[in-house]
């Protein structure tokens, strides 16, 4: 039933569940998450195709899109990579070093919305470009 | 967890044994997906700074509206759903194919092995459909100098600002030189009874662009078309090499190398590369087409 050791290291081999239904199963919790996550998508759309879309409930669909996208990640790395059967230690070698990705992103994502407050309190190039062609972009919408 | 099979006392930093109870390469592995999520990460995280740097990015629902053989059908989130289901059903396939491996059953795991590899060409030529179409496809996009003129997306520009309103278009038309025009009218009409749009006259080709109701975009982030290719790209990359790398298992499967070696670790090796291409798909298709 269960392979040979593969390496003289290694003190115990995991039990492998024998049957594939936590498999399977987990295919179809991400083929749901998928779908929810493409429902939202559309709802996204159709909220931006609307005459004053609003910002704030596209903000929070876009919000649960990022949770269940986490969701699907957490399933994909601990049924399919099998990492929630590996000893405690390897799984927080892995796990502990993507806490920086916290940092990561809010810092690099703060400072893009600061970028943006800058530009759009100093730099006045788009005006130039406005001046090349003021019939066409009367109106045109800004840039 | 299964590690309370073992027993209590174990000294796992004592020496002689791994202390995480995996062979050097499945450790290393490991560690290799982690930095190679760091590299992905930095890149999505760079896309995401840049886009909130700027005022107006690309709206990935008017960007990856169309699907093979639909012609000009509005199919927003469509045809990437379809990647994406494709690449989660070759994750099962390969996750199958470990399991079998456990099992020692080496016609299983041929068998499962074939369909992965058939999953992963699959994607890669979804890609290459979605690739060629944003290069070809040409979208109306007025200039910054006021004159229209078709744009594909590419790294260098993209037709994906905001949209032109019809007075907008129709004083740009005035400023459009006549083989931009005629180019414009080419893209309305072919198919149709217009052959001869190169020796018309500009008011004659306005008219005729007029007929056709246009309708055109500024032209969108300059950033957009670089991320874009080079994320997907990358990504396009590590599946093409997961490919070749599954090639290469099955081939040693089928030649009874793992029964040999008493173990199917390297299909476990494999498996979480594989499985790895399938997890950065989740965030770049969140990041891309998602929001």
């Amino acid at each position: 039933m269960s392979a040979q050791a593969s390496s003289p290291e290694i003190t115990f081999q995991p039990e492998h569940a024998s049957g594939t239904k936590h498999i399977w199963k987990t295919f179809w919790l991400l083929s749901a998450l998928t779908i929810v996550e493409l429902v939202l998508g559309l709802l996204i759309y159709n909220i931006h195709k609307g005459e004053n879309p609003n910002e704030t409930l596209v903000l929070a669909f876009k919000g649960m899109v990022c949770i269940l996208t986490l969701a699907k990640a957490y399933y994909i790395v601990s049924i399919f990579m099998h990492l929630g059967d590996e000893v405690r230690n390897l799984i927080m070698t892995i796990i502990v070093p993507l806490c920086l990705f916290v940092w990561f992103i809010a810092a690099f994502l703060w400072d893009g919305g600061s970028w943006k407050n800058l530009r759009n309190r100093y730099n006045r190039t788009e005006v130039k470009i406005e001046n090349v062609a003021p019939a066409a972009r009367e109106n045109g919408a800004k840039d | 967890m299964s590690t309370a099979a073992v027993q209590q006392g174990t000294k796992w930093w004592s020496g002689g044994k791994s202390p995480f109870n995996a062979s050097y390469g499945k450790v290393m592995m490991w560690y290799f997906l982690m930095s190679d999520a760091f590299t992905f990460g930095a890149f999505l995280i760079s896309y995401g700074t840049i886009r909130f740097s700027v005022n107006n990015w690309a709206d990935p629902n008017y960007v990856f509206n169309s699907f093979p053989f639909a012609g000009h059908a509005n199919l927003p989130l469509a045809f990437v759903s379809l990647m994406t289901f494709i690449l989660i059903a070759s994750s099962v396939t390969m996750v199958l194919a470990v399991h079998e491996g456990h099992n020692m059953n080496r016609k299983g795991v041929e068998k499962y092995m074939i369909l992965t590899i058939i999953g992963g060409i699959a994607f890669l030529s979804c890609q290459a459909w979605e690739w060629t179409h944003l290069l070809t496809g040409e979208h109306v996009a007025l200039l910054n100098d006021g004159t229209l003129s078709i744009l594909p997306t590419t790294v260098k520009t993209n037709p994906w600002g905001n949209t032109v309103s019809h007075e907008a278009i129709a004083v740009a038309l005035q400023n459009t030189p006549q083989n931009q025009l005629a180019a414009i009218a080419g893209s309305l009409h072919h198919g149709t009874e217009v052959h001869n749009v190169a020796a018309m006259s500009n008011a004659e080709l306005i008219k005729l662009i007029e007929k056709a109701d246009l309708h055109a975009s500024q032209t969108g982030p300059i950033a957009f078309g670089g991320y874009f290719f080079g994320i997907t790209g990358f990504h396009g990359f590590h599946v093409f090499s997961g490919v070749i790398i599954n090639i290469i298992m099955y081939i040693k499967t089928k030649l009874g190398h793992f029964d040999q070696r008493g173990h199917y670790e390297m299909i476990e090796k494999a498996g979480l590369y594989w499985h790895f291409v399938d997890l950065v798909w989740v965030f770049v298709f969140l990041c891309f087409y998602l929001i």
